[in-house]
């Protein structure tokens, strides 16, 4: 086993690195990033708007520039960046949680319960949940925790249909049939049986569904139903600058950016560690 | 017949390379044979001896990774360019027929197996449609399919295993090869069915004259069929031979092993009291609700007044081909399966008092080694933990449960220290031991043996046998033993129940059902078997019964 | 066979109600419908003559029925906004987005389709790793700033102000917006195109067709690519979803005059019936398009009908 991991730990591809390393920059920046500059994200200063990035040469002294309310681009990213991760991250766990619990009672139980989830997942099948979600905030108040909640439904049908079907194979395996035989309960069945052989998939899946709930929610305040101000999110930055696109370019493009890299190292994270799971790949020799 | 005096299949000194890192650096080595015209070469060899891997070479298509191969190949005294697929090509299916394992999946799913054949037939150069209907009806006719018109009409998974392969065998004759190459053509297939394919492919290749090599795994086949014998291991040729002269004197001990391994019928046990039953079932009947639409169902009956007296310590043997509701019978005594009527009595007691289930005292008594050890242990569990696991859930403290796993790896062959290892550490047979310790775990006085030994290799197979003997004759406990294969239920049951249908066709004393069968069927089950002359043992009758092999279960 | 066609119209028609039932309720307790389903401006008794029309002083399940049975007489309220009937707003703007949508969805199963199937015939080269990327790339990109970025370059280097009233004045105004909102469905369709195409080349028929000495070509042709196509047509009816979801954002960039934005700006200022209409729409087409995929399959696919001889 030891041996196993050492050998495969230097086998990750450098892309994957590359992606890991992104990640870490990302969550550290998102944790710390207020740090590195002396103005508050809401701090708001006339005489500096729109002030083109000090990094690239403009000779002002906001690194990243101002928008067009003279708030520094730096302080207003990194809580963006905190924001975003914080709603992608506890909305992903949201659906995993559902929408794997769901898959698994509907394998369990089969019958009347499966046929409920199952059309649940149908008519989830059959409304985008941007769609939803723009119903649902305009029908009622916009509020974070409706916003998070929302987010957090992004995909769940996938866990559903996963879930049940990993577990719904697991249990025609021979391991399962043995514990019946032993006379193990349920509990011990499902929990230490069946559970971590269908923790793979959901591993998987909820590499999947991140870069998904972080699009949805960029989306949604970019769109500027989602976070709402005072408060701010990288989608949120990104729509403020959407009309000054042309002529302050890094209110758009840097956000933009972020999101993009953040979504795509995930994916590559993800994609890495499905070829390594995937139980289908693993262990096909020649001979 | 090729009058040119060239054998039509010469295979000089062929080795393909493993890619590096591979277990060892040659799937084959080394490999010479020659095939006449109109004789049965038998390729024998376990899993992993580069048995199949010849058969792909010789047809050019080594699987892309095996790109460094040398040595020559010879048909009909012409050299073949295996690396020139278009040089193969017009030989492929023209010259030289396949024939798989897997007869259904190696049709293509979503065309018609009429349209198939007659696929075959076009791209050989047969454009006349008309021309092309009347050899396909020749063909389906030759194969022995009854209704051809709707047989052609079908698709493959409409078909079942016995008929799909009559049109692989179709397809692989349509074009009169000179050569047919058969890779485990009947494993998949009853054996029943097994019987009847050998006898028409052999038949055909006859009639053709055409060079037939065959790959198998199994020696009563080999001695039914072949003219010439030929022995495999590690990806080299140990032994080759005539047919008689290698079954009356194996030369090589890997031959001799193999030959041993075969399972043999175990003498007749003297009369004997009867011990007291264990288990016995009382004309179960088990009924299964197959849907078809939304609130439409079909009931197939699955199990049939099916009654059987277990006795303690002995060895009671379900046969049965696929379909005959053997399985389903032992999932209705573990009470996995609510069935429809009869009763099971464990000890005496009548389970029916606690409605549909086992009582875990009652489970303790009754376990199970199931067919496919590679997913009959959970593979996120160390292998220790689920035989502990197993003794825990009957009782057992931790210590304890730990304690006696240990003790029962060692008791079916394995280390003690294997106990923290992960079920994909070990080889089929090996894990066939730990699926065993984790039954014997609670110690049951029922162990039931559901296609136990069928996914194993000959050899791997004869140890297990030869391990559940051992651990019965050690520790009393009765088994019920279900199998297909009659050759494994002479070997080690002391009373057999043949079942067709879901039906119990005959019941008795192994002896007496395999000497004097009184059904019909059985007697056609019984012809149906490989080897029935047992040819095949004649050479080690003498030294099979002194035959020691060493155990698999040593470290992973 | 007729009994699987019916039982997936039966499904499709139960998801359907089930949607309908979710947007009943939510109105319901989100406030007063009745403000919000009668014209503009109506004076307080139409506002009431409206509330005993609905029944809202009925229990609910009566209201649910009616609410139902409006539907089926084409009553789905008037904007709150233009005092228009919600379906004729949604008209006006549906022929952009079909045009819109159609595009993209046409663009991203050609290319798509292609390009997996390259990577497939091409397995490990580098076109393969050239068009995984593309999926990844695609698959991460936000829409809204991929749209942001043609609009940008549009403009720096071309010159061209994409999406000024969102007319198709030229081929150039309509391309963009669909290739930005047809992106991800690209990616996704040249990835899931691939695997399916390798994993029937690797199928046991393949190699027994090769055997048979079938020529590549055929083998490609009239085997392989008929088998992966089964799949890959399922992904049909889950792009959709992709490019409904895709095309409210895409509009929204480009000011592209069609039922997404009509759809923002009903969440913006509340316009509950048209709203409601289009969600219920989207519904429609939702399971209307699963529906024709599933009976597709079935035609594609003759081990979904069942044994026909057996």
């Amino acid at each position: 086993m030891a041996e196993n991991t050492t050998l495969s730990a230097a086998r990750i591809p450098f892309v994957v690195r590359l992606s890991m390393g992104f990640l870490a920059l990302f969550v550290l920046f998102a944790l710390f990033g207020t740090w590195l500059t002396p103005y508050g994200f809401r701090e708001t200063a006339l005489m500096h708007r729109l002030e083109a990035p000090g990094l690239f040469g403009s000779g002002s002294e906001y690194v990243l520039g101002t928008d067009a309310r003279g708030r520094d681009l730096v302080a207003r990213l990194a809580v963006g960046a905190q924001i975003t991760l914080l709603v992608a991250v506890v909305g992903t766990l949201i659906g995993t949680i559902f929408g794997s619990l769901l898959g698994l009672i509907a394998a369990a139980r089969r019958g009347y319960t499966e046929a409920a989830i199952m059309t649940a997942v149908d008519v989830q099948l059959s409304l985008p949940i941007i769609v939803v979600a723009l119903f649902v905030l305009a029908m009622f108040d916009n509020s974070f925790t409706l916003l998070v909640l929302l987010i957090g439904f992004t995909g769940w049908e996938a866990y559903a249909r996963l879930v049940r079907a990993a577990t719904l194979s697991a249990k025609t395996q021979g391991y399962v049939t043995a514990q019946r035989v032993l006379g193990a309960g349920a509990a011990r069945i499902y929990l230490r049986h069946i559970l971590p052989n269908v923790f793979n998939v959901i591993l998987v899946q909820f590499t999947v569904n991140l870069p998904l709930t972080i699009l949805l929610e960029t989306a949604l305040s970019f769109l500027g139903l989602g976070v709402q101000p005072p408060m701010t999110s990288l989608g949120q930055i990104m729509s403020e600058g959407r009309d000054r696109l042309l002529n302050a370019w890094w209110l758009t493009l840097l956000p933009g950016t972020l999101i993009f890299l953040l979504a795509l190292s995930i994916s590559l994270v993800g994609d890495w560690l499905r070829d390594r799971l995937d139980p289908t790949l693993r262990g096909r020799q020649i001979a | 017949m090729t009058q040119t005096g060239h054998p039509v299949l010469g295979l000089r000194d062929l080795s393909i390379a493993l890619p590096h890192g591979s277990d060892r650096d040659f799937a084959v080595q080394d490999i010479s044979l020659t095939v006449q015209a109109g004789e049965c070469v038998c390729l024998v060899g376990e899993s992993g001896s580069g048995k199949s891997i010849t058969g792909q070479a010789i047809m050019g298509m080594i699987p892309p990774a095996l790109t460094r191969h040398s040595g020559q190949v010879t048909f009909c005294g012409r050299a073949l360019d295996l690396d020139q697929p278009h040089a193969m090509q017009p030989l492929r299916g023209r010259e030289i027929g396949m024939i798989f394992q897997e007869p259904t999946a190696s049709l293509d799913p979503i065309m018609r197996v009429g349209a198939q054949i007659a696929e075959v037939l076009a791209v050989h150069g047969l454009r006349d449609r008309t021309q092309r209907r009347a050899r396909l009806r020749q063909l389906l006719d030759a194969v022995h399919l009854p209704d051809p018109d709707r047989i052609a009409q079908s698709y493959p998974h409409e078909l079942s295993g016995g008929q799909a392969q009559r049109i692989v065998i179709a397809m692989a004759l349509a074009h009169d090869p000179k050569l047919i190459i058969a890779d485990e053509p009947t494993t998949a297939l009853d054996v029943t069915t097994q019987a009847e394919i050998l006898r028409l492919l052999k038949g055909l290749q006859k009639a053709q004259g055409a060079g037939l090599l065959f790959i198998t795994h199994d020696l009563g086949v080999v001695a039914d069929i072949a003219d010439h014998v030929i022995v495999m291991q590690h990806g080299r040729i140990v032994e080759q031979g005539s047919r008689d002269a290698f079954f009356s004197n194996p030369q090589h001990p890997y031959s001799r092993k193999l030959l041993a391994a075969l399972p043999q019928r175990r003498p007749n046990t003297a009369p004997r009291p009867a011990p007291p039953v264990v288990l016995e079932a009382r004309d179960i009947s088990l009924t299964y609700r197959k849907h078809a639409g939304v609130l439409r169902h079909t009931l197939v009956p699955a199990v049939r007044d099916v009654s059987l007296q277990l006795r303690r310590g002995q060895t009671h043997g379900i046969v049965g081909e696929s379909g005959s509701g053997k399985s389903s019978f032992v999932r209705c005594l573990l009470h996995l399966e609510r069935f429809d009527s009869g009763s099971v009595h464990i000890d005496g007691q009548d389970t029916a008092q606690w409605g549909g289930t086992l009582p875990r005292s009652l489970r303790q008594r009754i376990q199970i080694v199931l067919q496919d050890p590679y997913t009959a242990l959970n593979p996120r569990q160390r292998i220790g933990d689920t035989i502990a696991e197993a003794a825990q859930i009957h009782g057992a403290s931790r210590d304890d449960a730990r304690a006696k796993a240990r003790d029962l790896l060692e008791l079916v062959g394995l280390t003690p220290a294997a106990y923290a290892r992960y079920p994909h550490e070990f080889s089929g047979g090996q894990r066939q031991r730990i699926c065993i310790a984790r039954a014997l775990a609670p110690e049951p006085e029922i162990l039931i043996a559901d296609e136990a030994v069928s996914a194993l290799d000959v050899s791997i197979q004869a140890q297990i046998l030869a391990l559940f003997r051992d651990l019965q004759d050690r520790l009393g406990f009765a088994i019920l033993f279900v199998t297909h294969d009659l050759r494994v239920a002479s070997a080690i049951c002391d009373d057999v129940t043949v079942m067709r249908a879901g039906r119990v066709v005959e019941q008795g004393p192994m002896a007496r059902i395999f000497d004097a069968p009184s059904a019909e069927y059985t007697r056609h089950l019984l012809e149906a078997m490989p080897d029935r002359g047992n040819f095949a043992l004649s050479g080690v009758s003498n030294m099979a019964a002194q035959a020691q092999f060493p155990t698999d279960g040593v470290t992973p | 066979m007729t009994r699987i066609i019916l039982f997936k119209t039966l499904r499709a028609i139960i998801t359907l109600l089930v949607a309908v039932t979710l947007v009943f309720l939510f109105i319901r307790l989100s406030g007063d419908p009745a403000v919000a389903l009668a014209p503009p401006d109506a004076p307080p008794a139409v506002i009431e003559e409206y509330r005993q029309r609905l029944g809202l002083d009925q229990p609910l399940w009566t209201q649910y029925l009616s609410y139902i049975g409006g539907m089926f007489q084409g009553n789905f309220g008037y904007s709150i906004h233009t005092g228009r009937s919600a379906p004729s707003l949604f008209m006006d703007r549906l022929p952009a987005t079909l045009l819109l949508g159609l595009t993209a969805l046409g663009i991203s199963v050609v290319l798509g389709v292609t390009l997996g199937t390259i990577a497939a015939l091409r397995h490990n080269s580098a076109i393969d790793r050239m068009v995984m990327s593309f999926s990844v790339f695609a698959f991460a990109m936000p829409n809204f700033f991929f749209g942001l970025l043609v609009v940008l370059t549009g403009a720096l280097v071309f010159g061209v102000y994409f999406g000024g009233s969102g007319a198709t004045r030229s081929l150039g105004q309509l391309l963009a917006p669909a290739a930005t909102l047809g992106l991800a469905t690209m990616g996704s369709f040249a990835r899931f195109t691939r695997s399916s195409l390798l994993e029937t080349l690797n199928k046991p028929f393949m190699t027994a067709l090769a055997a048979r000495g079938v020529p590549f070509r055929r083998r490609l042709l009239r085997h392989a690519v008929p088998n992966a196509a089964i799949p890959v047509v399922t992904m049909l009816g889950l792009s959709l979803g992709g490019i409904v979801a895709g095309a409210v954002v895409t509009e929204q960039v480009f000011s592209w005059p069609g039922v997404g934005q009509l759809l923002i700006r009903s969440v913006e200022t509340r316009d509950i019936a048209v709203l409601q209409f289009i969600v219920l729409m989207i519904a429609l087409v939702m399971t209307v398009t699963n529906l024709l995929v599933d009976l597709l399959y079935l035609a594609l696919d003759p081990r979904m009908r069942g044994g026909r001889n057996g």
